[in-house]
């Protein structure tokens, strides 16, 4: 057993490693609670990453058989139903974790200087969460998901000059086919997973390299005391992983996710078009946006202050050198008006026949 | 070992650095544009029709009633007036790019996406829509409709 033990230190160098670990520690104060945040959403990127690989064994990317596949893992393949509904409800679970922790990082100030790296990594890791949302959805090629990307990949179309170019690369074509399927399933299972393969790492190296941000006003107080990550802080953490488990498996077992009806392009819109809930905002917020703004399509400023808002969100540490209170004030009026627009798309529509 | 400019070993190396630098430009830029090219998928080659023959007969669309029809791989809409005109208008939504319907409690045209409408002409009356439908010419073949496009 020695002999195996110093065997590997020479080959792979453990103890360097084993020394990261044991040094690593988390301060305790009363804003603890949010250090669970980055490592559950760690946590449930592995359960998407897990259930996603099960996934591709049924699954076919084509029009003419998508929705029949995933139809069939859900009726017949034995757990088919509970391996889909976990990655659906995972999803949704993997991107309100991904939001809690950026706003709580945000408020916490914990890009402070030297994390403004950590964050922008972290911001991209946000665009691309919503880039495997959006992508994913599309997936089972049933008639919500069709319109929503008909609606979705149409947007960039608004951008003057290359918008149309941009839509066409994402469609695979000028409609959404089965070219666009194609295309989105290798965004979803090679593309996407490859460029957060690395913003990823990135950003965990990142972590460990600075190891965690205690909030301005707990540092005023003095130095707080820590615990140490193994095994403390890390047992914490997997008991809140063990509840996202029971919580995942409770939610694929009473509220399987639905499936729909089968996307025809020669079907009007049904009412009741949506996309997942985290676009419901910008989804509302196109409705009210008149045809034109002071001559401008009203289509093309949209996408131009969403472009402006995701730039502002990724450089924040950057712009934010002074710790201003504007920006929490900022994020405030944005974080309230995305949830009114969201309340606002879920009510029941006066106009619907 | 400090080497002056203008020794002919340092200008030599400048010129080999910036060979080799050009170089990794120039095979850098021929790997990508076959890559860039590839990505954006080549034009759909228009259909030259102009005229289209349905499998529909003019009386299957009751007045105030509507329905989607293929017609060169894109949705229109045909449908009949309460007054018993048929009309056929484009079915893309001129907003985002949804399918619209005919809405037969209000007799007009609704896209459900962003709750846009537009009348029977074709016009965008509400909500978000920025243009009007293109309507298509009907005619009928004996009893089988037929749609032209202007």
């Amino acid at each position: 057993m020695a002999g195996l033990k110093s065997w590997t230190q020479e080959r792979l160098g453990w103890d360097e490693l084993a020394h990261l670990v044991q040094k690593k520690e988390v301060p305790i104060h009363r804003w603890t609670i949010f250090y669970y945040l980055g490592g559950m959403a760690l946590f449930l990127f592995t359960v998407q990453v897990a259930t996603g690989i099960l996934l591709l064994l049924y699954y076919r990317p084509s029009s003419a058989e998508a929705f029949e596949s995933v139809q069939y893992m859900m009726a017949d393949v034995p757990f088919g139903w509970l391996i889909r509904s976990i990655h659906s409800w995972g999803a949704n679970l993997f991107v309100g974790v991904v939001f809690l922790h950026m706003i709580s990082v945000f408020f916490l100030k914990a890009y402070r200087p030297p994390r403004e790296a950590t964050w922008i990594t972290g911001a991209v890791l946000l665009f691309l969460a919503m880039g495997f949302g959006f992508s994913g959805y599309l997936l089972p090629w049933n008639t919500l998901a069709y319109f929503a990307t008909k609606v979705g990949t149409d947007v960039p179309a608004q951008i003057p000059g290359i918008g149309h170019l941009l839509s066409r690369i994402l469609r695979g074509g000028s409609d959404v086919t089965g070219a666009t399927l194609s295309r989105f399933y290798g965004i979803h299972v090679a593309i996407l997973p490859a460029i957060t393969t690395v913003f990823l790492g990135v950003h965990l190296v990142l972590v460990q390299r600075h190891g965690m941000s205690v909030p301005p006003g707990i540092e005023r107080q003095g130095k707080p005391r820590t615990m140490r990550f193994v095994p403390d802080f890390l047992l914490r953490d997997m008991v809140g992983w063990l509840v996202a488990v029971a919580l995942l498996a409770a939610l694929a077992a009473f509220l399987p996710w639905e499936l729909g009806v089968k996307a025809d392009p020669f079907a009007p819109a049904p009412a009741g078009i949506r996309p997942e809930w985290y676009f419901l905002w910008m989804f509302q917020g196109l409705k009210y946006l008149p045809a034109k703004i002071a001559g401008i399509p009203g289509e093309t400023l949209g996408v131009f202050f969403l472009g402006g808002l995701a730039l502002v969100l990724a450089i924040l540490p950057l712009l934010d050198r002074k710790r201003s209170r504007l920006w929490n004030a900022a994020a405030v009026v944005v974080l309230i008006g995305a949830a009114l627009l969201t309340v606002l798309s879920l009510l029941p529509r006066k106009s619907m026949p | 070992m400090h080497v002056a400019a203008n020794e002919p070993g340092q200008s030599r190396r400048r010129w080999i650095s910036y060979l080799l630098g050009t170089s990794f430009v120039a095979a850098a830029v021929s790997f990508l544009y076959p890559i860039l090219r590839y990505l954006v998928p080549p034009e759909a080659s228009e259909p030259s029709l102009t005229e289209f023959e349905l499998d529909i007969k003019a009386s299957d669309i009751a007045p105030n009633t509507g329905r989607i029809v293929p017609v060169g791989g894109k949705p229109v809409l045909l449908f009949r007036t309460p007054a018993g005109e048929l009309r056929a208008l484009t079915a893309k939504c001129t907003h985002l790019d949804c399918t619209v319907q005919y809405r037969a409690e209000r007799s007009d045209i609704w896209c459900a996406c962003h709750n846009g409408t537009y009348d029977t002409k074709g016009m965008n009356v509400s909500g978000p829509p920025p243009r009007p439908l293109t309507p298509l010419e009907v005619l009928t073949r004996g009893e089988k409709v037929v749609l032209k496009r202007a």
